[in-house]
């Protein structure tokens, strides 16, 4: 069996999605879409960081320049983070870093961040599902020469 | 290092939809794996046993467990592996519940996902140490934000076994809603005769120090050790002078505004006490309605004044203390109703809100407990009661039940034939919603026994016809068309958070959600914990609840407050910044971007380098992510760690 079918209907193959999720809001909120059963797309991999403001724009290269379709990065609303002003520092230089993804050869709408409370179950599901179509309507990300391929670990899977 | 993971099946929340056992094979050839399997539910009670004899049998130095959320396991299993005798720090969780198998049906994906999961696990937990919690001193006093009946009760509890208690509340007087009810449902007790001697309690008790008519105007620090500055609002009389006699409201000139306590029933004088009850009792004067702020010649109030407290210079004063634990208990206001159009949205003088119906009803209040409609004074015969205004109507955004509505309007519809003997109450509502001891009991008297009409269905318009008000709705039950003449119309309006909520969540540094009530811990394990340490919550402002519900929920933060500042020492959480002084050139970029003040600029011979004060730093690694060098590194979440976790995903 291949793994080719997202749960969004489109049986498009599964793209690398990583996601850097802040513990106090945005991890929680997918903690709540999952207790609500809001289905979502499977691409996406969640790490969890104490805060978006935690988020170096180096792990969003890196994890790009190795071969991740796409990056999205979650944190507290504006004003509201647990660390008083953690997402101010995200917010600034995760759109700064954006501008410059263009330089790295990278199309910057392979990078988003948004923000999403730990009560928004709901609004995770949507951010999750319209990143997930973004990605794949731009198709796997070019691959550096050399960069290991995945098909060892879909065979592992069955 | 020798790595132990355990796959949990969590019944069939999980292995429904992810085939653990294969995610179990994979995982024993990882890296550094020397033992996998899974288990029906890793948390139960031969789950932990069983994780405890692995790790003693394998000698394992590390555990994944992959399962729920941390959010929700991790403290758990962090203490199962303490018992095995591994650093509680040696663990790691993947998310394969939340995150996997309860957001996606397909077997396949499911799969490869929870297996990559587990990999970043693993990958992350091969770099991490055993880090050691600092014991760090405790404040022994708790803030109580909220003098309603919740944040009463936490407040006399909490005092009640020897804490400190601060007790802060914006208006003049504690009582909060409770105290503008007549009766309660469903004993259809007198409100101001329980509360009020509880009320006095917290004005007589030597170790509650009550700020009425004050805000929080900052938090800062940490669980045990928070600095909260207060700001008394500045009440143009002093205090300690004002003895509440109440000749200044007397003799005040300005009488005609709009009277807060009683809803805007009647009117209040510019400088007033809110109810006779009132804790404290003393004056304030609204600058806003008093002629001496508008530029009038005036200071009427100031000539009269026997002790001479009135003080029309007077400014904010504000106060700093020292908390060891906070209590959020700022209950609810009603949502706007005026939305609706069809009941008049406001238009019409006779018809109003169930607390405006409240403060009728009460001796008290000001029609001295006689029910008049308030455009002519005359006695109403007919009262109609609309039930779900603003409740449960997703077409203005308030979806949700407020769960205390059936309820008072079942004892408005019995008071009011109490009352008025003569006259006919129609209740109009969608379902009767009474869970509670007594409650469907309740609301079967108020039909039964004092004829109240219960009409299911709901009202499309209230519009005036001479000097009445016509009421036209559906009855469902009947599958028709009624119409009611109403000479006073109840609506049953729900509630919503204070509308200061998201400003004092944002200063606890809680969530709140869309209707303004704040987040707790776990929506069945913690109902009264949030997820910053040392923050709990009590009343409405979690969510809507009635009388005794808020005080359970104020009793419970007050166990939990008393629990924590039980000790004298609290255990710090070691996820903290660490400086690796080879690598610091002593920019101070991290002193600049701390929001806690936890970096300090040290001198090691000569040169300028970092310091992390650890009992201080919160842990949220700003500071790493902003450090040129990547000389400081947050513990337990390194840049190593994270790119681990990276790699571990992308390059297997």
């Amino acid at each position: 069996m291949s793994v080719s079918s997202t749960v969004s209907g489109a049986a498009a193959p599964e793209l690398r999605i990583v996601g850097f999720l802040c513990n106090w809001c945005s991890y929680g909120g997918a903690d709540t879409a999952g207790v609500g059963r809001f289905i979502q797309p499977t691409d996406l991999r969640i790490i969890r960081l104490p805060c978006s403001g935690r988020t170096n724009p180096l792990f969003i290269a890196k994890a790009l320049l190795q071969g991740a379709d796409g990056v999205l990065v979650s944190g507290c609303h504006p004003r509201d983070c647990h660390y008083a002003e953690g997402n101010f520092y995200a917010r600034r230089r995760l759109e700064v870093f954006k501008q410059l993804l263009p330089v790295l050869g990278v199309d910057p709408r392979r990078f988003e961040y948004t923000w999403v409370s730990a009560s928004e179950g709901q609004r995770w599901q949507m951010v999750v599902s319209k990143f997930t179509e973004q990605i794949h309507s731009l198709g796997p990300a070019r691959r550096l020469p050399g960069a290991p391929e995945l098909e060892w670990l879909r065979e592992s899977a069955g | 290092m020798k790595i132990g993971v355990f796959i949990c099946h969590c019944g069939s929340n999980i292995a429904a939809t992810v085939d653990v056992k294969k995610v179990a094979e994979t995982a024993g050839r990882m890296a550094e794996v020397v033992y996998a399997t899974d288990a029906m539910y890793a948390c139960s009670e031969p789950g932990q046993q069983a994780i405890e004899e692995a790790v003693k049998k394998y000698a394992l130095s590390g555990v994944v467990v992959a399962s729920c959320s941390p959010r929700m396991h991790e403290a758990t299993f962090r203490r199962t592996v303490e018992r095995a005798g591994l650093n509680r720090y040696m663990f790691e969780m993947a998310n394969i519940r939340e995150h996997v198998s309860w957001i996606g049906r397909d077997q396949g994906p499911n799969t490869v996902k929870a297996i990559e999961l587990v990999r970043m696990a693993v990958e992350k937990l091969r770099l991490n140490r055993a880090l050691i919690p600092r014991k760090l001193p405790a404040t022994r006093r708790a803030l109580v934000i909220g003098g309603g009946v919740a944040g009463i009760q936490a407040s006399l509890d909490c005092a009640e076994a020897g804490l400190e208690v601060v007790l802060v509340e914006r208006e003049p007087s504690i009582g909060g809603k409770m105290s503008k009810l007549d009766k309660t449902f469903p004993t259809v007790d007198c409100s101001s005769c329980i509360l009020g001697p509880r009320m006095v309690d917290v004005a007589q008790h030597e170790r509650i120090t009550l700020y009425a008519y004050s805000e929080i105007e900052s938090v800062s620090g940490y669980v045990g050790n928070f600095e909260v500055v207060i700001r008394k609002k500045a009440a143009y009389v002093d205090w300690d002078k004002c003895t509440g006699c109440g000749l200044c409201i007397e003799k005040c000139p300005s009488k005609k505004n709009f009277d807060r306590f009683n809803e805007g029933l009647g009117s209040a004088a510019a400088i007033n006490i809110p109810f006779p009850q009132a804790i404290p009792k003393k004056a304030v004067i609204r600058a806003e309605d008093c002629r001496q702020f508008q530029g009038k010649k005036c200071g009427i109030c100031a000539k009269f004044c026997p002790t001479g407290a009135i003080n029309h210079e007077q400014q904010d004063e504000l106060v700093t203390i020292q908390v060891g634990a906070i209590v959020a208990a700022t209950g609810y206001d009603l949502a706007d109703w005026t939305v609706y159009g069809e009941y008049g949205a406001g238009r019409y003088a006779d018809v109003i809100t169930s607390l405006q119906y409240e403060r009728m009803l009460s001796a008290s209040g000001p029609f001295g407990g006689h029910i008049k409609r308030p455009s002519n004074g005359e006695e109403p015969k007919s009262v109609v009661f609309i039930q779900c205004v603003a409740s449960r109507d997703p077409s203005i955004g308030r979806p949700y039940c407020s769960g205390f509505c059936c309820m008072y309007t079942a004892k408005q519809a019995i008071m009011t034939r109490d009352h008025i003997p003569d006259s006919q109450s129609y209740v109009f509502y969608m379902d009767i919603r009474s869970p509670g001891k007594g409650y469907d009991e309740f609301t079967r008297r108020a039909q039964e026994e004092y004829g109240a009409q219960y009409v299911r269905g709901r009202v499309s318009q209230v519009y005036p016809r001479g000097n009445k008000l016509v009421v036209r709705g559906a009855d469902t039950l009947l599958g028709s068309q009624v119409e009611v003449e109403a000479d006073l119309v109840v609506l049953a309006v729900g509630g919503e958070g204070s509308r200061e909520a998201a400003g004092l969540a944002e200063k606890l540094r809680i969530s709140y959600d869309s209707f303004g009530f704040f987040l707790e811990g776990h929506p069945k394990l913690k109902p009264v914990e949030t997820n910053t340490a040392g923050v709990f919550l009590a009343g409405s402002c979690q969510g809507l609840k009635d009388i005794p519900f808020s005080v359970s929920q104020g009793s419970a933060a007050a166990a939990k407050t008393l629990a924590l500042l039980s000790r004298d020492m609290l255990e710090s959480d070691p996820q903290t910044a660490q400086v690796d002084i080879k690598r610091c050139i002593g920019c101070g970029k991290c002193i600049q971007v701390c929001p806690f003040q936890a970096i300090r600029e040290a001198d090691l011979r000569g040169q300028s380098k970092a310091e992390v004060l650890e009992a201080v730093c919160q842990g949220c690694g700003l500071c790493n992510a902003t450090c040129p060098q990547g000389a400081i590194q947050l513990s337990h979440f390194t840049d190593n760690q994270v790119l681990a976790e990276v790699e571990a995903l992308l390059c297997p």
